[in-house]
């Protein structure tokens, strides 16, 4: 009889430890492998050699209160955060607002309006949205111009050589995008035209814009407008850099919108077609809106590096966001107090900034249907 | 019989399309002369004769940094302080891509680290530096923390040959002492290169045959270090070295870094490589589980599955934004001038234009300086776009 062959089963294999639970979290997260223990430590001490201190001396040992630069002598410990107190109307609203008392009330209620408005924007299911969107774009800025420049109604005309802040940083950007919007879309359907001449005047525009450095710009702007204008011709430094602005970020529009544009099947433009339509009628009804919503991320991106790069026309001596807080700390009263300044400057940009950055990530998530995880 | 209808003319789609380009055509020419022609008559109207003549002046101002040529106050002409200029801007460049694209990697890859507190500190980073002004950074950096945190010459922070101070930072320079044995090792190094090429076709070959691996890697860099120090030898130690020397203000001769350049390369680094940072994680990202899950099925190991696998489809997303990143890097030198590092658009946008009131020549130049290098990336884009699509079946 031949020897039979007898299964011997391995033996069973110990149980897990712990798969569950704060303790095997740790485990598998923070200590998984000799590599990843060790960095967990540098990581670790880096952490608490840094931050700690830090959150001391930004807030728990600061001075919030006072009206003068004593208090803050006094205790060195922490971050002097009374002169960001002291001067918070001429960092959000500038030197005109903040000289005249009774005249807050004009960016602040601007800024509650826009707030208003842009806030039920940002959730799906509001009712009306397409209304809010007309008010925003189309009747804010109205209201912005009469409110903020004044000069009729009963109200008095603001300076704009004292326009500053954020308040200033606000309205370049916004005026960027609402200028650049509709110039980029048609940059963006003139790149993608089949006419060689319309196609090659979008492309040198776009490229050359977006080739150029936006401090070169600028300087372009606020240099060399004035001579591109018959005498007499005159704009203030505002309206330069706007203009400036509005010419750069048009480009940078137009790329995003083409891109939407290629994400759209020939099919659609062919079905259009057969049905009768003519280009523009087909563009508007059918291509536009399938564009726009697809590359609205990218245009948030856009106006996210717009947003950022507004605060280089401190260089050409307007009083932004940035200036205005780097003149403050940087004034007889509060000299020495850059980090301050600009820890504070850098926080609203920063709040700004990350906030749309999540929103159009959000939406990105959302618009792509066909997402595979 | 079929009756043939005519088209009107004005409905016929190719005499419309002609038309339209025809009124688009002379529409820009018109705008572009008459801005041509205002711009002219201002010139004219304030004095300013445009024109090329100003290049040899000579421009009353000094330049403090120019590595690479010499700038003498009282000769350099205007066209001279162009070159500085530009020179400015490559070397401020070339810093900060090096330097971002190691710290950019470095951080997207710990992005992606199973270790949770490694991950969440790369996201904080990205997410921080991302989102506050460039501007902002390179301010802070410069007036709020290295300018009054850093030491007065006399009390330099030492590393070795090299000092940190208040104005900048101060190395050692390499000087050519013997041109004769510099260029004997030279030739050496030249013939060490040229053997380790042939070395690596070699053994590519013998890998393709027998399936047997050598590191080449790991033999080239040992090769390439011992070997070059062992050549430098032979060849008489042709080099010497400028060491920086405290003088009464500040340290002489050596090389030596402004502490504007310092700032502006330690911020246009850290915000640059926040954004490689993305571009990496989103590269590895996009290389589907199922290519890692293939190559473990076909027998290849952890290293050779990251290596062959994993990191060239990673590398082929990741390489054209990283592209783009440069060329926004290089642009955003020039907020340069805030800090009052002699780049391009300081000295020759800013001083020279101010000095000479030749805005017309001055902006175009500057502007074509740009134009050149965004056009030369994205030659470099599409070439690089061509050849991965060949590749890929």
């Amino acid at each position: 009889m031949p020897d039979a062959k007898i299964f011997v089963p391995a033996p069973d294999r110990a149980p897990p430890l712990n798969t569950l639970g704060p303790v095997a979290w740790v485990r598998e997260n923070l200590f998984g492998s000799v590599s990843s223990s060790v960095a967990t430590l540098i990581f670790l001490y880096l952490f608490f050699s840094y931050v700690p201190p830090f959150v001391e001396w930004a807030l728990i040992n600061a001075n919030w209160t006072g009206t003068d630069r004593s208090i803050c002598e006094a205790n060195t410990a922490g971050a002097c955060w009374t002169f960001i107190n002291v001067r918070l109307e001429q960092i959000l609203f500038g030197l005109y607002f903040a000289s005249k008392p009774d005249e807050l009330w004009r960016p602040t209620l601007i800024f509650i309006l826009f707030f208003a408005l842009l806030l039920p924007l940002l959730f799906e299911k509001t009712p009306g949205k397409k209304w809010l969107s007309i008010t925003l774009l189309g009747v804010f800025p109205v209201v912005f111009y009469f409110v903020v420049y004044g000069g009729s109604f009963g109200i008095p005309q603001s300076n704009t050589t004292q326009w500053g802040g954020f308040l200033l940083t606000f309205a370049l950007a916004f005026v960027g995008i609402l200028l650049a919007l509709p110039i980029g879309i048609l940059l963006a359907l003139g790149r993608r035209s089949e006419l060689p001449v319309i196609r090659s005047i979008c492309v040198i525009y776009i490229e050359f814009w977006r080739g150029t450095p936006l401090i070169t710009i600028l300087f372009m702007a606020s240099v060399m407008l004035p001579l591109f204008f018959p005498a007499g011709v005159e704009f203030d430094k505002v309206v330069r850099a706007m203009i400036g602005i509005t010419m750069f970020q048009s480009a940078y529009t137009a790329e995003a919108v083409r891109g939407g544009l290629a994400a759209i099947p020939k099919g659609q433009a062919e079905a259009a077609m057969a049905l009768g339509l003519g280009y523009w009628k087909r563009t508007i009804f059918i291509i536009l809106p399938q564009a726009l919503k697809i590359s609205i991320p990218s245009i948030v991106n856009t106006f996210i590096a717009l947003f950022k790069d507004t605060s280089l026309v401190s260089i050409i001596g307007l009083l932004d966001l940035l200036n205005m807080a780097q003149t403050a700390a940087r004034s007889v009263e509060w000299r020495g107090y850059d980090i301050e300044g600009y820890l504070f400057a850098g926080f609203i940009y920063w709040a700004f900034c990350y906030g749309m950055s999540r929103y159009s990530q959000n939406l990105e998530r959302k618009l792509d249907t066909n997402r595979r995880n | 019989m079929i009756e043939r209808t005519r088209i009107p003319l004005h409905r016929d789609p190719k005499v419309r399309a002609m038309l339209v380009q025809a009124l688009a055509l002379i529409i820009v020419i018109y705008g572009f002369y008459s801005l041509f022609q205002t711009t002219v008559d201002n010139l004219v109207a304030r004095g300013i004769q445009t024109g090329t003549s100003f290049f040899d002046e000579v421009a009353p101002f000094q330049i403090g940094f120019s590595p690479f040529f010499d700038y003498k106050l009282g000769e350099s002409t205007y066209i001279d302080v162009f070159f500085v200029g530009i020179q400015n801007t490559i070397l401020v460049a070339v810093l900060g891509i090096i330097a971002a694209t190691l710290l950019g990697f470095f951080i997207g890859v710990i992005r992606l680290s199973p270790n949770w507190l490694v991950a969440r500190g790369a996201l904080v980073y990205i997410e921080i530096f991302r989102n506050v002004p460039l501007l902002l950074q390179i301010m802070f950096w410069n007036f709020a923390i290295f300018l009054p945190t850093l030491p007065a010459p006399k009390k330099s922070i030492e590393m070795g040959a090299f000092y940190l101070n208040a104005r900048g930072f101060h190395t050692p320079l390499p000087v050519i002492e013997d041109s004769a044995g510099f260029a004997v090792w030279m030739l050496l190094l030249v013939g060490l290169v040229a053997g380790l090429v042939i070395f690596a076709r070699r053994a590519k070959v013998r890998f393709q045959e027998t399936g047997q691996r050598l590191p080449v890697l790991w033999i080239s860099l040992v090769a390439i270090v011992l070997g070059g120090y062992a050549l430098y030898k032979i060849a008489g130690s042709p080099l010497g070295f400028d060491v920086p020397v405290l003088g009464r203000f500040n340290f002489k001769g050596g090389g030596q870094l402004p502490l504007p350049l310092f700032s502006l390369w330690f911020a246009l680094t850290l915000y640059t490589a926040a954004f490689i940072a993305e571009n990496v994680r989103a590269g590895i990202q996009s290389v589907s589980y199922g290519q890692t899950e293939a190559a473990q099925a076909l027998g290849l190991s952890r290293r050779d599955t990251i290596r062959l696998v994993t990191i060239p489809q990673a590398l082929r997303v990741i390489i054209p934004p990283t592209i783009s990143q440069y060329l926004n890097l290089t642009k955003n030198s020039s907020l340069a001038v805030a800090v009052g590092y002699e780049e391009l658009v300081a000295v020759w946008a800013g001083i020279t234009l101010n000095q000479t009131g030749q805005a017309l020549v001055i902006i175009g130049m500057t502007v074509a300086v740009y134009e050149c290098l965004s056009l030369f990336t994205s030659f470099v884009l599409n070439w690089y776009n061509k050849r991965i699509q060949l590749t890929e079946r």
